[in-house]
């Protein structure tokens, strides 16, 4: 039983970063129509960001913003330099082009920082509390899921609530109509992207304190379950996403706690596979809505 | 009328590809009235709306809005400049509740006030929206999506509205009013509006002003109420 509430708690955790790593994709998915495979070695590479940043200053707090900061800029950059010149008459397209990326960014990573394991520190004690003799959480995985809470309220609201959500939702849905109506369709898309590589590089700083630490592939794994779990939400879903990710992260700790870790790649692929196999739309495809 | 020419067309050259769909176009639409654009399928009076407001690149020509040549404005510019485009099918956005779709209209407008009072008078004149705030677009029926596409593009308060087949898909009784309704703006608020028709009668009816294209050219302008009574002119081009 103890364990059970150690695998859960441990796997809801993972969960949360998967979540906002798959709401990420989700993001760009649905206002670019571009699944972002690149998405992985861009938050990494905010992450050797902060890493700099915060050996030279000795601050966490300081690497853990800048990271964020960079990852928003890479998105932008990304966006206005790559993806904008994609043609998009083929899907096949953007998605060899990300693949493109993924490569340049990672060799590039490796030429600057080298391939082995740099140290990801984490700024709380990751030992569990144990509350009446069952060690439940860690101080980290509060502040996981405290940042990442913030973050998904954060982007909910704004899309629901706030004009620019409205701007980027109607960007997304209508571009044609929308620069009819004065939208900046082509700087909403910027914004989409700077904020999926913001949130993408915060799950980053996230997770790597979890893993081995700081490699030009450290994210590759992370970035299989986290699509996987935008895939069982359905790529259009960010609550889809949310959830997804929190399945994938409980699975993945109940099949790697009870089963062993070696099997929890298999386990991610095997789960993509269902999903693509019985419900390709999703746990949460919406009912498909009327073209008049 | 005023006398002001609100919108003046110049030798307009404009097409996909290699051919032009619109060789040559000339028009002028004096502020404050109704012009009808009329013409058999593929005469070119949808691409000329889409050229005016810029979502197709002109080859050649000269479009002024109120003096303002309109050159190389980006699309997402012309609202500003106070055209208002209702696009053929009437775009409304069916992801989107009634009420964003109407706050879409507005949100480039720096007057936050006014466009809340646009908004509201929106409300006001289409009732059954005021009903349906919360309904998504794809949940309204055709007459409704009417009133939506047609209140969104109000809320921006254009001087010049442009609006293709309004007609279409819709009952005669919802035709009628919403005929009777651009005449209401245009008396009430001076309001200048280019219509683009199927439905020869019911648009030269409300116009001002008809205009015949064929093959890519206005071949007749003429006061709308000449274009209704002149019958063989109706047989050549109209075919009724």
């Amino acid at each position: 039983m103890d364990r059970f509430v150690f695998l859960t708690v441990d796997g809801l955790s993972r969960g949360a970063v998967y979540a906002a790593f798959a709401l990420a994709l989700v993001l760009i998915w649905r206002a670019a129509r571009v699944v972002n495979f690149a998405q992985g070695a861009m938050a990494v590479a905010a992450a050797y960001v902060a890493y700099t940043v915060s050996t030279a200053t000795g601050s966490y707090w300081l690497g853990f913003v800048v990271a964020i900061v960079a990852g928003l800029l890479l998105g932008a950059l990304v966006d206005r330099v790559v993806m904008r010149h994609v043609d998009h008459a083929s899907p096949l397209n953007p998605v060899i082009v990300a693949l493109g990326l993924v490569l340049l960014i990672q060799a590039v990573l490796g030429m600057v920082y080298g391939s082995e394991f740099r140290p990801a520190e984490a700024p709380f004690s990751r030992s569990a509390l144990t509350v009446g003799g069952v060690a439940v959480l860690s101080p980290y995985d509060l502040f996981v899921f405290a940042t990442i809470g913030v973050v998904v309220s954060g982007l909910a609201w704004m899309f629901a609530r706030t004009p620019v959500g409205l701007r980027m939702r109607a960007a997304a849905f209508a571009p044609e109509v929308s620069r009819l109506l004065g939208v900046n369709v082509g700087g909403m898309l910027t914004l989409g992207w700077a904020l999926a590589s913001g949130v993408g590089a915060l799950a980053a700083m996230l997770v790597l304190p979890t893993e081995l630490g700081l490699h030009p592939h450290a994210m590759d794994l992370v970035f299989v379950s986290a699509f996987t779990a935008a895939v069982v939400g359905g790529l259009d879903s960010p609550p889809g996403a949310v959830v997804g990710g929190l399945v994938v992260g409980l699975l993945l700790s109940y099949v790697s706690g009870y089963a062993g870790s070696d099997l929890t790649p298999l386990a991610v692929l095997v789960l993509l596979l269902a999903v693509l196999l019985v419900r390709p739309g999703g746990l949460f495809a919406p009912v498909a809505a009327r073209r008049v | 009328m005023s006398g002001t020419d609100l919108l003046v067309v110049r030798g307009l050259v404009a097409g996909y590809g290699a051919a032009p769909v619109l060789r040559a176009v000339d028009l002028t639409v004096p502020a404050g009235t109704i012009a009808a654009v009329v013409g058999a399928n593929g005469a070119g009076k949808t691409t000329l709306l889409r050229a005016l407001s810029g979502m197709i690149r002109p080859a050649a020509g000269q479009v002024l809005l109120a003096g303002e040549d309109l050159r190389g404005t980006p699309v997402e510019q012309l609202v500003r400049r106070g055209m208002a485009h209702v696009p053929e099918g009437r775009g409304v956005i069916s992801e989107l509740t009634v009420d964003e779709n109407l706050r879409l209209g507005g949100l480039w407008r720096r007057d936050r006030a006014d466009a809340g009072r646009a908004l509201d008078e929106v409300y006001q004149l289409f009732e059954p929206l005021a009903r349906r705030r919360r309904h998504l677009g794809h949940q309204l029926s055709g007459g409704e999506r009417q009133m939506l596409a047609l209140g969104r593009a109000l809320v921006g308060r254009p001087r010049l509205l442009l609006l293709d087949e309004p007609s279409l898909g819709l009952a005669p009784r919802v035709v009628a009013r919403t005929m009777a309704l651009l005449r209401q703006l245009r008396d009430r608020t001076g309001l200048t509006v280019l219509l683009v028709e199927q439905n020869v009668r019911s648009a030269l009816a409300v116009a001002d002003q008809g205009v015949v294209m064929s093959l890519g050219r206005v071949v007749i302008a003429a006061p709308a109420v000449q274009l209704r009574d002149d019958v063989d002119l109706r047989h050549a081009y109209l075919g009724f």
